[in-house]
């Protein structure tokens, strides 16, 4: 069940939503880079999310959705 | 229909509140002060805006504001403060606004004098701002011609969707004249374009003049000039007086024309076939009437209180096939009937 | 499950083109949210600046109109003055409304004119590559200043808020910050207040937004977010510096 949903191509690896993160379980990835040449963002615990969006309202580019 | 006497700038004013103008911004400058003050007493109630800026800059931008929106606007000046705008003038041309823009002009450059002067020629007619790009110049004679041209210009101006400009000067801001006001009823034109809120009717529109694609920006403008050839062919106006059998054709325009057109009068009394092209639009010129004059008179003299700006076009219009002679005078000096008919007098020889 | 964060709609989805890390889009965002939460899009028409943020009316999808620099608080009133029932924003940089546009931001406060103005503060003048701003801090390396802001040779930076809360005309004078999630709350209730203010014809409002410049400050983007605690905060105080319906003028 994903809580933390990163809009791979929207988001430019800004990293701000990793500062924010109550949890601490929001990283950059560096596996794969976007079209735009970016390492995205990426929730290593779904589990552990608790919906607080403080990821999301940190992100300047609307890239992260959030469900509960 | 029932005449008035009334100054210049305030039959212009007057005129401009009946052919439906919604807003004036305006700043303070000699010798146009008198259209803001009748303005400030008359807009309100006529369910008008009138709002004095800060400046001349803050003015144009209010113009562009209020354009945007798709209402009528005007907003006046003169010489110094017409450059403040060249910017603003810019963009309104630049994002196919429509608005009036009054020039009464006096001596310059710089600070100048406050007298009438014919120097912004060049300024309203090439060098309005920065870019590719034109607008419309009336250049009125009279009160009448004031009251007239400042109807016709909201009209061409909303038709073209560009900025359209009063060239007077000083001394028709000034003087009085009879005038009357034909009865109107401006009917609203249809603005789609319009940035006036969209309640969730329509996609947002953008007013806008930035195209950061080259050939995008190359074809609005270009889209823009063709909407120019069709005024160049159907807008330009002058008034041809005594001209079918005259050899030596004076042209002249707004006050500098009746100083002219006395002239011409006192050189046909002394068996001189003279005779005055007064251009009514500046740009588009009237190019055909000067060069069907070229056809059968010897000798052109333009007058103009300047240094001599629209005898380029006058020069242009014929291709240089006839003798283009100039008398001028500047600073804010008006000139005399005799001295344009010495003038005449030396070509005649 | 159902979403709890999803991008406003007065947003448009697409991406931008600011850097990555840039508190515009952060900014953006908050203000749509307001828009969308009053329910006045189709009401609103707003101002965009010369600036990083010149094409923000890609990104509104209510009506916009592009200003001159440091002109748009005068396009706003000529807007607004014709719309009188419509919403008029204008969105402007440090360089746009505090150099070239003082005399447009200080007149339109003055008039008391109905718009909001969001002024985004962030030291430099982006856009072109780093100059310095009115704001710009002293010491503060920019590309005219390669040595650092010298108050002797350059002057001191502008707190326009403070300026402009010495005005009659103006109802709020707020200056907020998007450095932390909950001072990203604090400003989008400010542009509310705004907002608001605009509806019940209180007069002119500001809020001011103090934001980062990753790129032109050479700080990635959480250094640069530190960098705005730890030196502009200090600099500008946040918080109310006029407020009209609170009775307060300090």
């Amino acid at each position: 069940m994903k809580k933390m949903t990163v809009i791979f191509d929207r988001c430019k690896g800004c990293g701000l939503c990793t500062t924010v993160c109550p949890k601490k379980i929001v990283v950059i990835q560096k596996e794969k880079r976007n079209p735009k040449g970016y390492f995205t963002a990426d929730c290593i615990d779904q589990d552990a999310c608790i919906s607080c969006a403080m990821c999301a309202t940190m992100c300047p580019d609307c890239a992260i959705i959030i469900e509960k | 229909m029932e005449r008035n006497l009334m100054k210049g700038n305030e039959a212009l004013a007057e005129a401009a509140i009946r052919a439906g103008c919604k807003c004036f911004f305006g700043y303070p400058i000699t010798p146009q002060t008198e259209i803001s003050a009748y303005l400030a007493k008359k807009m309100a109630k006529a369910g008008g805006v009138f709002l004095q800026a800060e400046s001349e800059i803050a003015a144009i931008n209010m113009v562009l504001g209020a354009s945007s929106t798709g209402v009528r606007v005007m907003t006046s000046s003169s010489s110094p403060g017409i450059s403040l705008k060249a910017e603003g003038i810019s963009y309104i041309a630049g994002s196919d606004l429509p608005c009036v823009i009054i020039n009464v002009q006096r001596g310059g450059p710089g600070l100048g004098g406050i007298q009438p002067s014919q120097a912004d020629y060049w300024q309203a007619t090439r060098a309005m701002g920065h870019g590719d790009f034109q607008i419309l110049v009336f250049a009125p004679c009279s009160v009448q011609e004031m009251v007239d041209m400042v109807t016709k210009a909201f009209d061409l101006a909303d038709k073209y969707r560009m900025p359209a400009m009063i060239l007077a000067d000083g001394l028709l801001g000034q003087m009085m004249e009879p005038v009357s006001f034909p009865e109107i009823s401006p009917v609203p034109v249809e603005k789609p374009w319009a940035a006036d809120g969209h309640k969730g009717e329509r996609k947002h529109n953008i007013i806008n003049s930035l195209y950061l694609q080259a050939d995008q920006l190359e074809s609005k403008v270009r889209e823009r000039f063709e909407r120019y050839d069709i005024i160049k062919q159907n807008e330009a106006e002058a008034e041809l007086y005594l001209t079918d059998d005259a050899d030596i054709i004076v042209t002249a325009y707004g006050a500098t024309a009746r100083v002219a057109k006395s002239a011409v009068n006192m050189a046909r009394e002394q068996g001189i076939k003279a005779g005055l092209l007064r251009p009514k639009t500046l740009w588009p010129f009237p190019s055909k009437h000067f060069i069907e004059a070229a056809k059968t008179a010897s000798n052109f003299l333009c007058v103009e209180m300047s240094m001599g700006q629209m005898i380029d076009d006058v020069k242009l219009s014929i291709s240089c096939s006839k003798p283009v002679s100039f008398f001028g005078r500047t600073g804010g000096v008006i000139p005399k009937p005799a001295e344009i008919l010495e003038e005449i007098k030396k070509l005649s020889k | 499950m159902a979403a709890v964060f999803q991008r406003p709609k007065s947003l448009v989805d697409i991406s931008t083109h600011y850097c990555p890390g840039c508190t515009h889009g952060i900014i953006h965002r908050i203000l749509c949210e307001v828009i969308d939460e009053m329910g006045i899009e189709g009401d609103t028409i707003g101002v965009c600046p010369v600036g990083c943020s010149v094409m923000a009316y890609d990104y509104f999808s209510c009506d916009m109109i592009e200003a001159p620099h440091g002109r748009a608080p005068a396009v706003a009133t000529g807007a607004k003055r014709a719309n009188p029932d419509k919403f008029v924003f204008t969105y402007q940089g440090d360089g746009d409304l505090a150099a070239i546009g003082t005399a447009e931001t200080v007149h339109s406060a003055t008039r008391g004119e109905n718009i909001v103005v969001i002024f985004v503060n962030n030291g430099t003048y982006g856009m072109t590559g780093g100059q310095m701003a009115p704001t710009t801090l002293p010491g503060q390396i920019t590309q005219t200043t390669p040595f650092g802001r010298d108050p002797k040779v350059q002057g001191y930076p502008v707190r326009v808020c403070e300026m402009l809360s010495t005005l009659d005309g103006v109802a709020l004078a707020q200056r907020v910050s998007v450095d932390t999630v909950p001072h990203i709350r604090e400003a989008k209730k400010a542009i509310r207040k705004a907002f608001e203010n605009q509806k019940d014809k209180k007069g002119f409002s500001i809020v001011e937004v103090l934001s980062t410049c990753p790129t032109n400050w050479g700080l990635s983007p959480a250094a640069a977010i530190e960098r705005l605690q730890n030196e502009c905060i200090p600099y500008y105080p946040l918080g109310v510096f006029k407020d009209k319906e609170a009775g307060n003028n300090d």
